[in-house]
């Protein structure tokens, strides 16, 4: 792939730019919330930043965290809420004021510019000095393997190479918080697994304090220190992204962390150790997912990812029973996308051979087996996990 | 089998070849264009041409002279009408670029009354040019509310003569070449994504930064295709030149000359070489305009770059 620059410059050259330690020291977020109208796009959000963190919103399209993040940027007003930078209250001021790079899901690269002067115009618009502005250029391209592309127009770049200047730009200015907004969106596959990388490295090698949205979980989970999940504007909740792939706090963000066999059953039997629940011809034992006791009669969702549902050993209690209708080779392992005889569809994961038309018995770990207690009324939304 | 195929077989081929040209059937929907273009403009073009070389002594026979250039560059008065023209023509044109900018600038935002403002801005086009002049005649003449308002207020004691002079023909060209240049204005800058433009107040760029740096670079070509063709407007001003205008003085612009040459003193070839001048004097301008517009960027104007 021509996007792949060679890593043609010395790391000493960067290495005497690279500024370890962040600019911040907390940024705090105190009950913003944004309203187009009747329509609230983001409920009171409560967070606080920490210097040198990278900090994933996460959720689908529509669950404000694009907003949450042009609100810190400063397009867009809040309508209630203050942001605290260090002290200082700053969401009254105006974007250019506020000092944050931002990395737009477009790049927004000016096209009339250089890729130089694309990441000189920061530094221009405040007044640093020509030196000072070709050694800090300079150290930023070096930084993202642009050196070479320097004199190009934006519009002469592959993504790949669009996207890094847009970061150099960001990044240039040596920013408190650098804000990405799904900046890996409009790139192919093989792209966005390199720049998912890059962009982790620079985090670290510039001391970046980063917030970023995106609505892949893949992404959030291998990139961020914290990850906040919203839905419907508001957060689901808030970890580190081993909790948030060990214990969702609810099925929203189990579906979004990939537990993708979400099943509507009811409690029958509670103890110290976990509780089992059945209905539409399945029984599982497992965990509580840690929200409060199961009494029995009690609905819940129970919540097992594809790779640990699997084919019962002989001697195994199975939850069920079910009918492979769709195997997909994923290298060491297939897929396998099952029909019980109620018509609940099952993913799971195998070794061994399957054909399309077998019939399963399938089981699950207890302790991989979450239950989330539901109130009267399932939700529908998360019955599909968004992609 | 392939024997028996080769004369059918060649002709789809030709066919194909044609196509990868862009020669294809769609390309006869462009031939009733092409015929009207021809009939109605290039053939009234070469024959005013060729009318413009006849000698001015005994129109009827052929022959060949510069005669009626000749004669439009000796008379000081036709001469001046150069000057008359492009004074009127270049300031119009500025005017209307230069106020359509901001105006569009601030209509990419929505606001109470948008629309109301808008269909105000562009009714102009709609009226033609001697309703409009004479809408400036009764309405900034000396016995006109303009000035009747500046009486009242005590701010003019005798009235303002803006029309039958230069400033009317002036006004006239600016209200109807104005909707023209906002409506293009507007469109090349709504080509301009605005992520631009926040990017660069991230960068902390200041809503001036912003338009100088950013917004104006990129508009300039389209302002430059604003300005070609309001001034082409602008150069061939007639009707209100006439009417709100001073025709035998300050306003006796080109177009003024060739209908008195042709049609006052019934001098074909002269009125005909006096619009031939026009046109050269109008294609020269666009193509410095052209040529300094390709020196610029005119490339996409959206995010992506």
């Amino acid at each position: 792939m021509s996007t792949v620059t060679p890593m043609t410059t010395a790391e000493s050259d960067t290495g005497a730019a690279v500024r370890p330690g962040s600019q911040l020291g907390e940024l705090e977020l105190r009950g913003i919330s944004r309203a187009y109208g009747a329509h609230t796009a983001l409920h009171p959000l409560d967070l606080t930043i920490r210097g040198g963190e990278f900090v994933a919103l996460l959720g689908p399209s529509g669950c404000g965290k694009t907003t949450a993040l042009n609100s810190l940027a400063g397009l867009l007003p809040l309508t209630a809420g203050e942001i605290v930078l260090d002290g200082r209250r700053i969401d009254t001021l105006p974007p250019e004021k506020r000092g944050f790079g931002m990395v737009f899901q477009n790049y927004a690269l000016f096209p009339h510019l250089t890729v130089r002067a694309n990441v000189a115009f920061g530094l221009k618009m405040r007044g640093v000095g020509k030196a000072e502005t070709v050694r800090r250029v300079d150290a930023v391209l070096a930084l993202v393997h642009l050196t070479e592309q320097a004199h190009k127009h934006p519009g002469q770049l592959s993504g790949g190479q669009q996207q890094r200047v847009a970061i150099a730009r960001a990044i240039v200015m040596e920013p408190p918080l650098v804000l990405m907004d799904e900046p890996l969106s409009n790139l192919d596959a093989a792209l966005r697994l390199e720049m998912r990388s890059e962009i982790r490295r620079i985090h670290q090698e510039f001391g970046l304090t980063t917030l970023y949205v995106t609505h892949d979980q893949e992404e959030a989970l291998s990139l961020a220190d914290r990850l906040v999940v919203l839905h419907e504007g508001r957060v689901s909740q808030i970890g580190t992204p081993a909790d948030l792939y060990e214990n969702p706090a609810n099925t929203h963000v189990a579906a979004f962390m990939g537990y993708r066999n979400l099943l509507p059953l009811t409690v029958t039997g509670a103890d110290a150790r976990g509780a089992t629940a059945s209905g539409r011809g399945l029984t599982v034992r497992g965990a509580g997912s840690g929200a409060g006791k199961l009494t029995p009669g009690q609905s819940v969702m129970v919540a097992v990812r594809p790779e640990d549902l699997r084919i019962a050993e002989t001697d195994e209690q199975a939850l069920g029973e079910a009918v492979a209708e769709v195997v997909e080779y994923h290298g060491r392992v297939l897929h396998v996308e099952a029909v019980t005889r109620e018509g609940d569809r099952l993913h799971l994961t195998s070794s061994g051979q399957v054909r399309p038309g077998d019939v399963l018995s399938v089981a699950v770990d207890t302790e991989r087996a979450l239950f989330f207690p539901q109130a009267a009324v399932p939700d529908p939304a998360s019955q599909e996990v968004p992609a | 089998m392939t024997v028996a195929l080769p004369p059918t077989a060649h002709r789809p081929a030709l066919r194909h070849r044609l196509a990868e040209r862009g020669v294809d059937r769609t390309l006869l929907l462009v031939l009733p264009g092409a015929l009207a273009v021809v009939a109605l403009f290039c053939y009234p073009f070469l024959y005013g041409l060729q009318l413009s070389f006849q000698p001015t002594s005994g129109a009827t026979q052929g022959g060949f002279s510069f005669g009626a250039y000749h004669a439009f560059f000796s008379e000081p008065f036709a001469r001046k009408s150069i000057w008359q023209t492009f004074s009127l023509a270049v300031p119009a044109s500025l005017i209307n670029v230069g106020v359509s900018v901001p105006i569009s600038y601030r209509m990419r935002r929505d606001f109470r009354g948008k629309r109301l403002l808008l269909a105000l801005l562009v009714v102009p086009i709609t009226l033609g040019t001697v309703l409009t002049a004479e809408g400036i005649l009764e309405f900034y003449g000396p016995a006109g509310w303009f000035n009747h308002t500046l009486n009242l207020l005590g701010l003019a004691s005798s009235p303002v003569q803006l029309t039958m002079n230069y400033t009317g023909v002036l006004l006239s060209l600016i209200i109807s070449g104005f909707p023209f240049a906002y409506l293009l204005t507007h469109s090349y800058l709504s080509g301009i994504h605005p992520s631009l433009e926040k990017a660069a107040s991230t960068l902390g760029a200041d809503w001036w930064q912003r338009f100088r740096h950013i917004t104006f670079p990129l508009l300039l070509p389209g302002l430059m295709t604003t300005f070609c063709l309001s001034f082409v407007m602008a150069f061939a001003v007639f009707p209100s030149a006439m009417m709100v205008g001073d025709p035998d003085g300050k306003t006796h612009v080109i177009s003024i000359e060739a209908y008195e040459a042709a049609l006052e003193h019934f001098d074909y070839a002269q009125g005909c070489a006096d619009a031939m001048i026009m046109t050269v004097l109008m294609l020269v301008v666009i193509v410095a305009v052209t040529t300094l517009r390709s020196r610029l960027y005119s490339g996409s104007t959206g995010g992506k770059g």
